[in-house]
């Protein structure tokens, strides 16, 4: 069968199962929009490339599937390039269709000419310039399967105007040729068997969990891990909600805003079994002084991860599915040959000390100014966690991450590794378009809102009713925390301004419901209402307290033992908490 | 400087060579020097790729090279059992009163003339990159005007092909070097 590449393509995105891409047409991809009007495929008609990106984003993140976007040559290209390097950054598997000039003209500074290939290169994890029309089902299929299979990541394909404009022999499966591809194999036995004895043996092990356990849906093996071997989980920015919040072996996030307890048990432990996460500088804080004591445990699919920031003392090279049962089934194994099984009991007692003694702390007074933690706070109650949460970068993030009590996975989207400003709102977007019929919670900054909120038009029509909880509080709040913190008060260009915009009459124009809220009393009331609201997104300005910090905080580039658990504790307090009492609570 | 030579196996495609060199780039790797060229398999070629040891950690960009997709294969080469040439042609200030030390400076070095003028000459060196060190330096005495060098191509002695070579960057390396 002949087919246009443009046909081709449609037909090759419908192959692999693509139901829905988030896209903006223009010249250079013209012919690729012909077939979609009459293919199987949901296009999403997005106000600006940068939301159809993040859109894909937030599609793969609450769907575990492949996200999808489309845009023209030149600007409509590059307007992709934040969501691209996000997606890197995050290891979110998505495909980026972009058209491009015509063949003979590529080079010459053709009218809306950008190489993208180019641009792209640092920040995918593959891409192609496709040169013949012959080569589009296997690029397409190619590039699908690089983006979902090992490590997941963005892959951008090219194509060339005169490319999907030119006819060419259709047939698929196409033959992929990708000798230079490949994706480890089964994990080593005698690796896991070492760690799981490493396990076994530990007195303070602690589970860091990262990204990689959501993306290989291996909650359940890390739960019946976790489990055997007694050993308490924290759960990185990238893994919130792979290890249930209120499970007693949970000690929550790590890192600069994280938990004290999960800060603290990383820098006691004797053992660090780390599963699909890579050492980031925003959890180990000066890297020299992370996790000290311990022997490390490294599992990752990604072999460059292996001691890139830190040398394990046992690796385990593959996908985390078959590592983690694998490391129960030799811990249960062990078990029922007669050996000690693993003895945390003193350490799990110091632990529920610590999260006893210091846990997260706000004060929310009745009559004071609103809190974006209880807001959080509320939301978590009132959804009983059943919501998928979404947030952009900065104050509010980490509000939500540390207030929501996270119930499973595939709850929490945000942008982690690149920090993007204005991923909440298209990010959410495309969350609901994965989830439909499913409550997607918008946590975002007034900082970040304004960067993508165009999108709401798009999901107004769209009929996705996504809720927006801006978080206003009329400053850029995380830079502004650290003029204070580190800038002697100086605020330099922070300022936002709470009234303008006018969030709710802009919700309005923008064919959404628009609340506001400022008093603690009215908070349920107005959550219930916006969640209430099932056709169209639901926008609520809460005006929360400008000068409410995140804490707890790590200095950046200090050691995690600088934690300051903040202005709700004492002297004392945080004096305690330096010393790390390492005597169980009540011996 | 301890330089460690890497022997990378490419997809022979467009493009190839800047997903290398923008990796490098991109992870801040120090490039001594790159050499690229055809093998005896048209759709593949090999690159030679000389990095810093002392500022770049040769395992992670082992690791890194191998992530790239057109990257086939990637094999550190340890230089006390490879064979390491380089080629330079070097215009070197040669007035007749002197053109014949510099002849036997030649000589000594196995370098070639391939090239003379009234005060110049073009000599052509294939050397290991020590030997080819130890030459420039006795040369710039005499005044060398213009240097080019290809960068370091290597290949491993004995009857081992690069194909046999396990692969740098496979998963149980990183395993076994844990």
């Amino acid at each position: 069968m002949q087919l246009t590449g443009a046909q081709a393509l449609v037909r090759s995105l419908e192959q692999q199962g693509v139901d829905v891409v988030f896209g903006l047409p223009g010249g250079a991809i013209l012919p690729a929009y012909d077939p979609l009007l009459s293919s199987s495929l949901r296009h999403i008609l997005v106000r600006h490339e940068q939301g159809a990106g993040h859109a894909a984003e937030g599609y793969a993140w609450a769907t575990g599937r492949v996200g999808v976007c489309i845009a023209t040559s030149g600007p409509g290209a590059t307007n992709l390039v934040t969501a691209l390097a996000d997606a890197y950054m995050d290891s979110v598997p998505m495909v980026a269709i972009t058209g491009q000039v015509p063949s003979a003209l590529i080079g010459s500074d053709a009218f809306q000419e950008a190489d993208i290939t180019g641009i792209t290169l640092p920040i995918t994890k593959h891409n192609e310039l496709v040169t013949s029309v012959e080569r589009v089902p296997a690029a397409i299929a190619e590039a699908f399967h690089i983006a979902s299979t090992g490590r997941p990541g963005p892959v951008l394909v090219d194509l060339p105007k005169d490319v999907l404009q030119a006819t060419g022999s259709w047939s698929w499966p196409p033959v992929m040729e990708l000798p230079g591809y490949r994706v480890p194999g089964p994990p080593s036995t005698s690796a896991i068997r070492a760690a799981a004895e490493l396990l076994r043996t530990a007195r303070r092990p602690v589970l860091y969990v990262g990204g990689g356990v959501i993306k290989s849906d291996s909650h359940e093996e890390l739960r019946r891990l976790a489990e055997i071997a007694r050993a308490p989980v924290t759960t990185t920015l990238m893994a919130r909600g792979a290890f249930p919040d209120a499970h007693p072996l949970a000690l929550g996030m790590p890192g600069m805003h994280g938990m004290y307890p999960a800060v603290a048990a990383l820098q006691e432990a004797d053992l660090v079994v780390a599963l699909g996460a890579r050492f980031d500088d925003r959890v180990t804080g000066r890297l020299a002084d992370f996790a000290p004591k311990a022997r490390i445990v490294h599992a990752d699919i990604d072999p460059a991860e292996i001691g890139k920031n830190r040398i394990p003392d046992v690796a385990i090279v593959g996908d985390l599915k078959p590592i983690l049962a694998g490391l129960a089934d030799a811990l249960a194994e062990s078990a029922s040959a007669g050996a000690q099984a693993p003895d945390t009991a003193d350490w799990l007692a110091i632990l529920d000390g610590w999260k006893r003694e210091f846990p997260l702390r706000y004060a929310q007074q009745a009559d004071g100014p609103l809190k974006p933690q209880y807001v959080v706070e509320r939301l978590s109650r009132l959804t009983g966690g059943d919501a998928v949460v979404v947030a952009g970068v900065g104050q509010h993030q980490m509000h939500a991450t540390q207030h929501f009590s996270f119930t499973r996975p595939r709850s929490w989207i945000n942008s982690g590794g690149a920090g993007t400003m204005g991923f909440a709102v298209p990010a959410a977007m495309g969350a609901q378009v994965g989830r439909p019929g499913e409550l997607v919670v918008a946590i975002d900054g007034d900082g970040c809102f304004q960067m993508t909120a165009q999108e709401l038009a798009t999901c107004a029509i769209e009929k996705l009713p996504i809720k927006v909880l801006i978080m206003n509080n009329g400053f850029l709040g995380m830079v502004r925390q650290w003029q204070e913190l580190f800038y002697g008060e100086r605020y330099s260009y922070v300022e936002l301004g709470t009234a303008i915009p006018d969030y709710v009459k802009l919700a309005e124009a923008y064919g959404c419901v628009g609340m506001r809220c400022d008093r603690p009393e009215d908070v349920d009331a107005v959550l219930e209402k916006a969640l209430a609201v099932t056709d169209v997104p639901a926008v609520v300005d809460f005006r929360v307290h400008d000068r409410e910090g995140v804490f707890p905080m790590v200095p950046a580039g200090q050691s995690n033992d600088a934690i300051v658990l903040g202005p709700e504790f004492s002297a004392d307090e945080q004096r305690a908490a330096a010393r790390r009492d390492m005597n169980p609570a009540g011996t | 400087m301890t330089t460690h030579t890497l022997s990378v196996l490419v997809e022979n495609k467009p493009g190839v060579l800047s997903h290398v060199a923008g990796l490098f780039s991109r992870r801040a790797f120090n490039i001594s020097s790159l050499a690229v060229g055809p093998t005896a398999d048209e759709r593949v070629s090999r690159m030679t790729i000389v990095v810093d040891g002392a500022s770049t950690p040769v395992d992670q960009v082992a690791h890194q090279l191998d992530k790239l997709v057109r990257v086939l294969k990637v094999v550190q080469l340890d230089s006390a059992v490879a064979v390491e040439r380089e080629l330079a042609l070097i215009k070197v200030r040669a007035e007749p009163e002197r053109r014949g030390q510099l002849l036997e400076v030649a000589s000594v070095f196995g370098a070639n003339v391939v090239d003379m003028s009234p005060d110049t000459l073009v000599l052509e060196a294939v050397s290991s990159p020590a030997k080819l060190d130890s030459l420039l330096a006795i040369l710039h005495d005499y005044g060398t005007c213009e240097l080019v060098r290809t960068g370091r191509v290597a290949l491993a002695r004995g009857s081992a092909v690069i194909t046999d070579v396990p692969d740098e960057a496979a998963a149980e390396r990183a395993e076994s070097a844990a």
